[in-house]
């Protein structure tokens, strides 16, 4: 296969193309790797590529003031958060998207519509109701915060998976005797697990990423989560801010991320897109 | 003989079997969205402070506008609505959302038109763009706040060694182009939802149509008026809106990469900061419930203008 010259420019033209996406897009990242290995006043000198290997950032981190605590709160409230929208999403989308009842539409919508909710619309609300609850400055204030979005989120996309599973499945269990509950359980559970993972992870993501709620509910730095923690990080004095040690926390709580989604690429873009785009 | 009423018997199992499954969603939602919303809108209309949460009272309009003559005889104005720091913000977070989604749409549906193209490596390319969406917006503005430093930052030595600048500018710190590294940074981060979102649109459209125009001979431009966009446009105009609600709330990018500067502050910003920073509860309160107000606008005209079928039911 021979190419003519205009062909050729169009071939390198379009590979230059998707090096520049590549780039701008891993750039950063590359970064602040790159910073967070350097040590001392190196970091203060620009350079492209790596020149030094030095692990004091994340020694500096990890035996820092509380940033460990914070990994673990993070950890606990976004697993948490998750498990429960789970819970509540499993059966609110089987009703949802396999029982015909009036106002099934408007009911969606509203759901959708809250996700979509400006949260600083509710944190005043939300202040009152935590303090009211005893629950301010521990992690339940967030666990009961981001049910606000992690919950719509995992019903509209479950019962958007829901309603694509065939019909006959669920006629045979109904001929056969099942229960709504039984069929939730034995027959759609083994179905839905690949959805529950993706679903799961997405909503991970959110609360592990969020940081209103988490500025707000909180007040002591043992109760921080790693969003909060990093972006408060100070140093020694008020002018100084420490790069280094930020773009280790920084890649310390991102590389299980990106890890996690680069595995999961396929389920994650599916997941996303089933959000919206149906029509 | 089939039984008619054990059917109907069924149905009926089925159905409230659908309401015990639904109200703990239902309570759920309630308790962490519509209460709290009910009650940001109703600490709007009292003068409820921090440390005092139930000892506010009723106030009417006077947190969004509110007339006072002085014994002089002349009439001040006060509130919200008269506040030119709320205009400000009203106008920053406007001017945000428009060209942030401007370009988000337009560099998504370009990559998403590269990556629907064969080629090799496009499995990597995508897991590439994947990267900015998966770190987590206060990590994205503490790298970029790094990368825009005015003095060690790695944009300024690039734009200074290619000679686009002659010395390094504070991107963050100046009120110029404080703007300007917000977009950025945003632009940078979403770019990779909007392309995702629009990549699936593009392969919805069936492959033969892409044939039989290049057997017509039709030129790769026109191609894409007249049949890449119009197919595209209702995948285009979801993410669109998913987009600009996104960017109309937002926070914490600004909070982290630009404190407190006016040439960024948004609603959501100024909105945290009466309420929580200096103890103008009521007053933050009436600030939020005005921003939930024009979301709210906004989305009813989108949804009625654009007749986007959110539910995507009853177009399978």
């Amino acid at each position: 296969m021979t190419r003519t010259p205009w062909e050729w420019t169009r071939l390198i033209g379009f590979y230059a193309l998707v090096v520049v996406i590549v780039v701008i897009s891993i750039f950063p990242f590359y970064y602040a790797i790159l910073t967070s290995f350097k040590s001392g006043t190196a970091i203060f000198e620009i350079n492209y590529l790596p020149v030094d290997f030095s692990v004091q950032n994340y020694i500096t981190v990890m035996t820092g003031r509380n940033f460990i605590r914070s990994v673990i709160n993070s950890v606990f409230i976004s697993g948490v958060t998750v498990l429960l929208a789970l819970f509540l999403a499993v059966t609110a989308s089987y009703a949802l998207s396999r029982v015909r009842f009036r106002g099934r539409s408007l009911l969606l919508i509203t759901i959708l519509g809250v996700s979509m909710f400006p949260q600083i619309a509710v944190l005043a609300g939300l202040f009152e109701l935590i303090r009211f609850l005893g629950i301010y400055n521990t992690p339940w204030a967030m666990v009961l915060s981001y049910t606000i979005f992690t919950l719509p989120f995992t019903v509209w996309v479950l019962t958007t998976f829901m309603r694509d599973l065939p019909i006959e499945i669920e006629e045979a269990a109904i001929i056969d005797g099942a229960t709504p509950w039984n069929i939730i359980t034995k027959v759609f559970m083994p179905l839905l697990w690949p959805a529950l993972v993706t679903t799961g992870l997405l909503a991970f993501i959110g609360a592990w990423n969020e940081f209103l709620f988490a500025l707000t509910f909180t007040i002591s730095e043992t109760q921080r989560t790693v969003p909060v923690a990093i972006a408060l990080l100070s140093g020694a004095s008020e002018q100084e801010i420490p790069w280094g040690p930020i773009m280790a926390a920084s890649v310390i709580v991102t590389v299980p991320l990106v890890i996690l989604v680069l595995i999961f690429q396929r389920k994650i873009v599916a997941g996303l897109t089933a959000g919206g785009v149906k029509g | 003989m089939f039984d008619f009423s054990k059917e109907l018997d069924l149905e009926a199992q089925r159905r409230r079997a659908a309401f015990y499954f639904l109200a703990p969603m239902i309570i759920a939602l309630f308790c962490v969205a519509a209460w709290p919303l009910l009650r940001t809108i109703y600490f709007s209309f009292t003068d409820t402070s921090l440390t005092n949460l139930y000892g506010g009272e009723w106030i009417g309009f006077d947190n969004y506008l509110q007339r006072r003559e002085l014994s002089s005889g002349r009439v001040i104005w006060r509130g919200t609505l008269v506040d030119p720091a709320w205009w400000n913000a009203v106008w920053n977070t406007v001017r945000f959302s428009v060209i942030s989604v401007f370009f988000e749409t337009v560099f998504g549906l370009g990559i998403a038109l590269v990556l629907n193209a064969e080629f090799r490596g496009r499995g990597w390319v995508r897991a590439a763009i994947l990267i900015p969406w998966a770190i987590p917006t206060i990590v994205s503005a503490k790298m970029w706040a790094w990368m825009l430093n005015d003095q060690f930052g790695i944009i300024n030595d690039i734009l200074v060694r290619i000679g686009i600048l002659e010395r390094g500018i504070a991107w963050t710190a100046s009120i110029d182009t404080a703007m300007t590294a917000v977009l950025i940074v945003d632009i940078w981060k979403t770019t990779p939802f909007m392309a995702l979102l629009c990549l699936a649109g593009l392969q919805m459209i069936p492959r033969d149509i892409y044939e039989a125009a290049k057997i017509d001979g039709v030129h790769p431009l026109k191609v894409f008026w007249k049949i890449t966009l119009p197919l595209v446009r209702p995948a285009l105009m979801v993410a669109v809106i998913f987009r600009m609600l996104d960017a109309l709330r937002i926070f914490d990018l600004i909070y982290v990469l630009t404190p407190n500067s006016k040439a960024t502050k948004t609603m959501s910003v100024i909105s945290r900061e009466n309420l929580i920073d200096f103890d103008k509860f009521a007053y933050g309160s009436a600030q939020s419930t005005l921003l939930f107000a024009i979301i709210a606008i906004f989305v009813s005209l989108y949804i009625w203008l654009g007749k986007v079928n959110l539910s995507g039911e009853g177009n399978q």
